[in-house]
């Protein structure tokens, strides 16, 4: 490696403070790491440690926790949050806010159930079920977003009447009825179903595969210009912990068995990757989230720059009614029904915590998908832990109301390192 | 700088009128620049500077009024159209996005992609080439926050950015008033250069010794009229000071102003 690896493209190279002395090999991956953890550029360090000692701390106490079973249901509980907070990122990238995802999420699952009730008029297959109650929630979230951008109103404001809306609409469609069953099977797969061993395995090489195509297509793209190549160390090793984190999965859920059934890895658990590859995607890689960030950092830069900003705004809004839909589904098909009491728990709240303990700022402008799915792993942990152990609902509201406080400040603090250094 | 007084200007408007309900930001104002010209545009505060130059960006839509780009009547709608006919604005307050880095920001909103998919390096590239051409050389990385820089550094990305796409006619906002003596002299130096590669600009200013050192012709304006406008050769500060806080209009409606009449 030569001096050249200073000029690292992508963003994880750190910030241009005293790199030009950084060299590349071991070396340079050890200077890079003090210099981000001096100057409090610590990226989802903090969660992932967090995350650690939370595993650590409940396989210790709790007897059922550290199990390959429970590990599946993890993944399964949480990914519904992922899925709305992965929509609460891209709002907060603007520096908006949407208060109606519990109930769309509500909404979503409503229509699925009501489009695959058999006898009915309207029964149709499950896939196309999904496909019509996505778009319908994408259109819910457009609709609310058209009024932020065009008529001006907050959009605190907009999502709260979304909130009280459609929780309205689902009381008095199930009011009556009380409880829907889904008995769809493709529906109840988006929960339950579970891939077989090998499946499992190439899935994980799959997604493996998917950063070092990236690294490729930068090189590609590259070709012609002076700009640096990668740091080939560096990349070796997020490769790896890539794969450590995809086959780790895979083989943890393999392992796993209810009474004689051998259990692998559930759909939920593909989709919510699935969906977090394709919106870092959107965000970093193409024109539309260089985009949603322009108008997060200043809407009036980006508005002079001849972006639309009116028409982020409404795709964006649209992007939170879709993965609250798909959240919602998930969901439902969690318990093969919709009831009264959807959306389960504190879902909005849980969403949103898990967006802004994955470092996503509520002022727009900065955060990361990978935020997202980090935040909801944590606060899923969390909760299943404190579950297995059988604390109370109340101590566990308590305790997950501490770790987004303790999130904050810790983010607040490397904040303000951040500032001291010139970042 | 040689400029052909006959031949088609680059920028010509003729009769602007705008107001923003009962005030009267423009009064029928006629303003060309030809090719090649560092055109000043002066006058106190609310004298209708920063209208003019939104309403030729698109930011603003004139009530009437006809704007002549080389010698074709165009309606400019938004920035867009005025990126377009290579109509760039570099304005006072900078507008550039804090949390993006400079090639980010040079780029914004005509990134270069492929089926919408950004290409990062040759933005990187051609930044960095930008910068060194005029020779930008304070920032370390074209990879860091615009947050991270100083005033200079910005407004420097923002010259930048506005000359980066070809443009014909840039104008600048008060370029100068955020800088320190050695990084005003720069940006009147870019100033210079840019008008000697042949592009027209239209230069904001209230400081006159950087609009003496710069520009070839002065146009004045007052409450929303234009009052004047000078070759910067053959007058003084004195008389442009005087049509800024005195100055009437001259013109009668057809003539040309008094100040521009051939002798």
């Amino acid at each position: 490696m030569t001096t050249a690896d200073a000029d690292v493209v992508g963003p994880d190279r750190p910030a241009p403070l005293e790199e030009e002395q950084i060299p590349g090999g071991f070396a340079g991956l050890y200077q890079r790491a003090w210099l981000n953890l001096r100057t409090g550029n610590l990226g989802p360090i903090p969660i992932i440690v967090g995350e650690v000692l939370v595993v650590i701390i409940f396989g210790l106490t709790a007897t059922n926790f550290f199990t390959a079973v429970n590990f599946v249901n993890l993944i399964t509980e949480t990914a519904g949050t992922a899925m709305l907070a992965y929509g609460v990122v891209y709002v907060l990238l603007l520096g908006e806010i949407d208060l109606s995802i519990g109930y769309v999420a509500g909404i979503g699952a409503l229509i699925v159930a009501e489009l695959q009730l058999p006898g009915s008029s309207v029964q149709m297959n499950g896939i196309l079920a999904m496909l019509i109650a996505v778009i319908a929630c994408a259109a819910i979230g457009a609709f609310q977003g058209s009024i932020v951008a065009f008529v001006g109103v907050p959009s605190f404001v907009v999502t709260l009447a979304g909130f009280l809306i459609w929780q309205g609409v689902i009381l008095n469609k199930l009011e009556q009825r009380g409880t829907i069953i889904i008995q769809d099977r493709w529906i109840n797969y988006t929960d339950a179903y579970i891939f077989s061993q090998w499946l499992g395995w190439i899935i994980a090489a799959f997604f493996t595969a998917l950063y070092p195509i990236s690294i490729l297509y930068k090189l590609i793209v590259a070709r012609g210009t002076q700009i640096a190549q990668q740091n080939w160390l560096l990349v070796g090793v997020k490769t790896l912990a890539v794969a450590i984190a995809s086959f780790g999965t895979v083989a943890i859920a393999n392992h796993g068995k209810v009474i004689s059934t051998p259990l692998g890895l559930p759909l939920a658990g593909v989709i919510i990757v699935l969906f977090f590859v394709l919106l870092t995607f959107l965000a970093k890689w193409t024109t539309f989230g260089r985009h949603v960030y322009a108008v997060g950092g200043s809407a009036e830069a980006a508005r002079r720059a001849g972006i639309s900003v009116p028409r982020i705004r409404v795709l964006v809004f649209a992007i939170s009614g879709a993965t609250a839909g798909i959240g919602g589904i998930i969901f439902a098909a969690q318990v093969n029904s919709v009831a009264l009491t959807f959306p389960p728990g504190n879902l909005l709240l849980n969403a949103i915590a898990s967006a802004v303990i994955g470092g996503v700022s509520l002022f727009g402008g900065r955060g990361e998908v990978r935020g997202a799915l980090l935040g909801a792993l944590l606060i899923g942990t969390l909760q299943n832990g404190l579950n297995t152990l059988n604390v109370s609902n109340g101590w566990i509201y308590i305790i997950t109301g501490l770790v987004l406080l303790g999130a904050v400040m810790l983010d607040t603090f490397a904040r303000r390192l951040q500032a001291r250094s010139g970042r | 700088m040689n400029v052909s007084a006959n031949g088609t200007p680059l920028l010509e408007i003729r009769g602007l009128t705008k107001s923003f309900g009962s005030v009267q930001a423009l009064d029928g104002v006629d303003f060309q620049v030809q090719p090649g010209e560092v055109m000043a545009l002066v006058g106190d505060n609310g004298a209708g500077k920063s209208t003019l130059i939104k309403c030729i960006a698109g930011t603003h839509a004139a009530d009437s009024g006809t704007v002549l780009f080389e010698g074709h009547e165009v309606h400019i709608h938004g920035p867009k159209d005025a990126g377009k006919l290579g109509i760039e604005v570099v304005y006072q307050d900078l507008a550039l996005c804090d949390n993006l880095d400079v090639v980010q920001n040079m780029y914004l909103g005509r990134e270069t992609n492929r089926f919408q998919v950004l290409s990062e390096a040759p933005m990187e590239q051609h930044t960095s080439e930008t910068l060194a051409s005029l020779a930008v050389t304070t920032i370390k990385s074209v990879r860091q926050t615009v947050a991270t820089l100083s005033g200079g550094q910005r407004q420097s990305v923002a010259v930048a950015r506005a000359v980066m796409w070809n443009s014909k006619l840039v104008i600048l906002d008060e370029p100068t008033a955020a800088l320190g003596v050695a990084q005003t002299e720069q940006v009147l130096a870019l100033v210079r250069r840019l008008g000697e590669q042949g592009l027209g600009v239209i230069l904001i200013s209230h400081n006159l010794h950087d609009v003496f050192e710069t520009a070839d012709r002065i146009t004045v304006l007052r409450l929303g009229r234009d009052v004047g406008i000078f070759d910067r050769r053959t007058t003084t500060q004195q008389a442009v000071v005087e049509a800024i806080t005195a100055g009437v209009p001259t013109k009668v409606a057809g003539l040309p102003s008094t100040a521009e009449a051939p002798a």
